[in-house]
């Protein structure tokens, strides 16, 4: 096979390799929309979207509370992880001794594969209880974002850390030499020079902490409420199928069917945002 | 590039996904199992003792292999139904949509109140019981004990436990003002353990067990009958619900033989070790 | 550095805070989860030793250990590492050399929209597709499959990154050595590129090795030692699962496949971190 020949089929393969993985989020959308089906016909969007309470026995179906709890737990955890990933990033690279960097490493990759049911364990036996000698019941939006901020932490930090990582050496030594101090060169050179890779952490930190189900559900109270405070109990969307899926039936699973479409719909809108403000300063 | 090139692309990523699937098809007609195998699908309360009890069975019957798998009472019956399983689990009587189902009931549970062991609190009334519920009792004070405010412990909808504990305080599940809501018995038991002012609502048996073992948590009695097993087992107490394995037909052959095992005094040990109540042999 | 500090004269209070804020968030993240880790090690490293290791789960897993377990889970994650990872790394080049135009733009907001779907989302779509429609049933390599197109978009874009975050020189300089658009995407970019690749491999095999709700309905339940691919298999995430929410006294063993759990992750992101310093050195452009 000649070169420009074989150059050709490997550029096909990936083409077909990125057309499959895309292909991917086609199939689970039409399994949404196929099983969320019956729901929407019979009961329509707009019952979903108008009403706060969600009674599927009584023939309440208000999803808006929920998504008022996802967005909130969601924001809260992203405003808290972001920066604490990026602080983890830069330490491993600017401020620990190689050794302190790589175990520092080892503990946020640990982190990274703990399975959600031993976070959820951990907020449901340690962290829920603390909070409830302070203020009960608990189990709130505070206990919720303070464990999907450690769950979505260490993607914001490894994604960070190896862009980190690849800024060439030149430009940050450079930057020394120009007179600037380690926090200078930190905030003014390397993390700017980093800042597409950083988004795109934050981006699948972000979309990891709305997706996130088990850990949650056990720590986030699962009442259907309109919090007013962070002690409040809330329930997320993915709470909501995790909760009652297995015994849900007709019109009411399918209506939990209908979450999760709600749910891929409010991460499209985050995708489409995000790319939108990605777009603007072109250029670096 | 061109549209062109895109376009070969998505042919050849169809392609690949064809190939897949007619891989995936063909290596299912292969493996197809020649022995007996035994599918069961439903509550995962039911499917710990289940699958117990289809190890035994395996012991006795050389060859025959039984899955069991979890996914939940309605998910049990929606299997049955479509022929996807041989048998379901539902942790709950049928209802009267599913008449036409057949159910053989294995094992009972009970379900009753649990308060943390600090609470001072001893006997709950029935309207007492409705009052918290409901919101019209916030304090432990308005009961006889401290003054701490009331955590309520509630249960998703659709589950059987909660269905049964609506339905004996005659509550709509509109009315209740829950604090927490939970899925799994375990939970519910945690969550209680965790906080000395929740009150909830749990299996008996998974309760007993926890408390017995050091959980901080204690049961309460039910309309002057203490919660136990025992009381589960001569019917006496008034919370309590039936494990069912389910088929859509009359069973025969392999599943005749397992609902059989299943029902006798052979796994009255397995029922015990799971902190059911057996109903064989009575 | 003294010097540089005091060199700059207008800003050292600044700068001071700064290095404040990094050590102390540092020290939070650090601090948090050590907590954690500790918890799962103090509540389950007493029910670890090599019995607990080899044997098969008895009395819905209170006793006896979690060897077929173990068995079930590495089966899954090597289905799913098989089925992702040329995939990801084939969509992942495409992405980073030729996903300028509206195809990559595509793939990239699926790809982002993916990674927001919940994991229980994935394990019903799992059951429905791989289990049912594909006829593969409560499967290993259903599981294997299903959790391939869940770790997918960490994979891609982790990896992509790394690509587009190298020098554009190296692509250059590549070329100017008659190397063609295949030769330097394989022997000059992919070395380079390998720490980024190490760091979404870890997090790919992490959030397989962790996903529950996913394996529930798709490889399944079943704790007996798998014969094939094509046999029901309980993973570890799902076994502790059980243990602690659905089976009274369980939770002493579900710590104790937490620790189990916690030392594999150890020693597979070791051997992730070794190779990549490993393939930095070989790598044609040393960094």
């Amino acid at each position: 096979m000649s070169r420009p020949l074989a150059d050709k089929w490997f550029r096909w393969g990936l083409l077909a390799s990125a057309a499959l993985s895309g292909a991917v989020v086609v199939l689970v959308v039409l399994f949404l929309l196929v099983a969320s089906w019956p729901a929407l016909a019979d009961l329509g969007p707009g019952r979903y979207l108008t009403d706060t309470r969600w009674y599927p026995s009584g023939g309440l179906w208000g999803m808006s509370a929920m998504i008022v709890g996802t967005l909130l737990s969601t924001l809260g955890a992203v405003l808290l992880a972001a920066p604490l990933g990026i602080l983890s990033a830069v330490f491993c690279h600017y401020y620990a001794p190689a050794r302190m960097a790589t175990l520092y490493r080892r503990l946020v990759e640990l982190l990274a594969g703990i399975p959600s049911v031993v976070y959820g364990l951990w907020g449901l036996v340690v962290l829920v209880p603390i909070i409830a000698r302070w203020h009960p019941p608990g189990t709130s939006l505070l206990a919720a974002i303070l464990v999907l901020t450690l769950m979505i932490l260490p993607t914001v930090a490894l994604v960070a850390d190896s862009a980190l990582g690849q800024l060439p050496g030149s430009q940050v030594a450079g930057a020394y030499a120009l007179g600037l101090s380690r926090a200078g060169v930190i905030w003014r050179i390397a993390v700017p020079a980093a800042r597409r890779a950083l988004a795109t952490g934050t981006l699948l930190a972000t979309a990891r902490a709305i997706g996130e189900t088990m850990a949650v559900l056990m720590v986030c109270g699962g009442v259907v409420n309109l919090p007013t405070s962070l002690f409040e109990p809330i329930r997320t969307l993915t709470a909501n199928i995790a909760l009652e899926m297995s015994y849900a039936e007709g019109l009411h699973r399918s209506s939990l069917f209908v979450t999760g479409l709600v749910l891929v719909l409010a991460v499209v809108t985050l995708v489409t945002v995000a790319d939108r403000l990605g777009e603007e300063p072109t250029g670096g | 590039m061109g549209w062109y090139d895109r376009w070969r692309g998505g042919l050849l990523a169809i392609g690949l996904a064809l190939a897949m699937a007619g891989a995936a098809c063909s290596s299912t007609a292969d493996g197809a199992k020649a022995y007996p195998h035994l599918v069961i699908t439903g509550s995962s309360t039911v499917a710990p003792l289940a699958a117990e009890i289809g190890k035994r069975f395996e012991q006795a019957h050389p060859g025959v292999q039984v899955d069991v798998q979890t996914g939940g009472s309605s998910r049990g019956i929606a299997d049955v139904r479509k022929g996807n399983s041989d048998i379901g689990m539902a942790s709950r009587a049928l209802k009267t949509t599913e008449q036409t189902l057949l159910p053989f009931t294995i094992a009972r549970d009970g379900i009753g109140l649990i308060l943390h062991q600090s609470n001072p609190v001893n006997e709950l009334s029935r309207q007492q019981v409705v009052a918290i519920y409901t919101g019209q009792i916030t304090r432990w004070s308005e009961v006889g004990g401290l003054d701490r405010p009331i955590t309520v412990v509630h249960k998703a909808e659709g589950r059987s436990t909660q269905e049964l504990f609506l339905h004996h305080f005659e509550l709509d599940n509109r009315q209740v003002k829950p604090h927490v809501v939970v899925g799994d018995n375990e939970q519910g038991i945690k969550t209680v353990a965790g906080n000395p002012d929740a009150i909830g609502y749990v299996s008996i048996g998974t309760a007993s067990y926890d408390a017995s073992h050091g959980v901080p948590i204690r049961l309460l009695s039910v309309d002057g009958v203490a919660a136990t097993l025992e009381n589960v087992r001569n019917g006496q107490f008034p919370l309590s619900r039936p494990l069912n394995l389910v088929t859509r037909e009359v069973p025969t052959g392999v599943a005749k033989e397992f609902i059989d095992f299943a029902r006798s005094t052979q796994v009255i040990d397995l029922v015990e070790g799971q902190y059911f109540v057996p109903t064989a042999g009575g | 550095m003294a010097n540089l500090l005091a060199a700059q004269g207008g800003r050292p209070l600044r700068d001071g805070l700064a290095d404040l804020a990094t050590w102390l968030g540092v020290t939070l993240v650090a601090g948090s989860a050590l907590w954690v880790v500790a918890d799962v090690i103090w509540h389950g490293v007493g029910a670890v030793n090599w019995g607990f290791v080899t044997t098969a789960p008895q009395d819905a897993g209170r006793a006896g250990g979690i060897s077929t377990i173990l068995v079930a889970t590495f089966l899954v994650l090597l289905v799913c590492m098989t089925a992702a990872l040329p995939l990801g790394l084939g969509a992942a080049m495409y992405l980073s050399e030729y996903g300028r135009g509206p195809m990559g733009r595509w793939v990239r907001r699926s790809l982002d929209v993916l990674a927001g779907v919940p994991s229980i989302v994935f394990g019903l779509f799992g059951a429905v597709f791989f289990v049912q429609v594909l006829g593969l049933g409560f499967s290993i390599l259903a599981g294997g499959l299903t959790l391939a197109c869940m770790v997918l978009p960490i994979l891609i874009r982790t990896t992509e990154m790394a690509f587009s975050g190298l020098p554009q020189e190296y692509r250059a300089g590549a070329a100017a050595l008659g190397f063609g658009p295949s030769g330097i995407l394989l022997r000059v970019l992919l070395p380079a590129a390998a720490p980024g690749l190490v760091a979404g491999l870890i997090l790919g095999v992490g959030r397989a090795l962790a996903e529950t709700a996913v394996l529930i309905f798709t490889s399944g339940y079943v704790d007996r030692m798998p014969d094939s691919l094509l046999d029901s298999g309980r993973v570890l995430s799902l076994h502790i699962f059980d243990l602690s929410m659905n089976v009274p006294g369980g939770d002493h063993n579900a710590y104790g496949a937490a620790v189990v759990l916690l030392l594999i992750l150890l020693v597979i992101n070791g051997i992730g971190g070794w190779l990549s310093r490993r393939w930095i050195g070989r790598g044609i452009v040393a960094s």
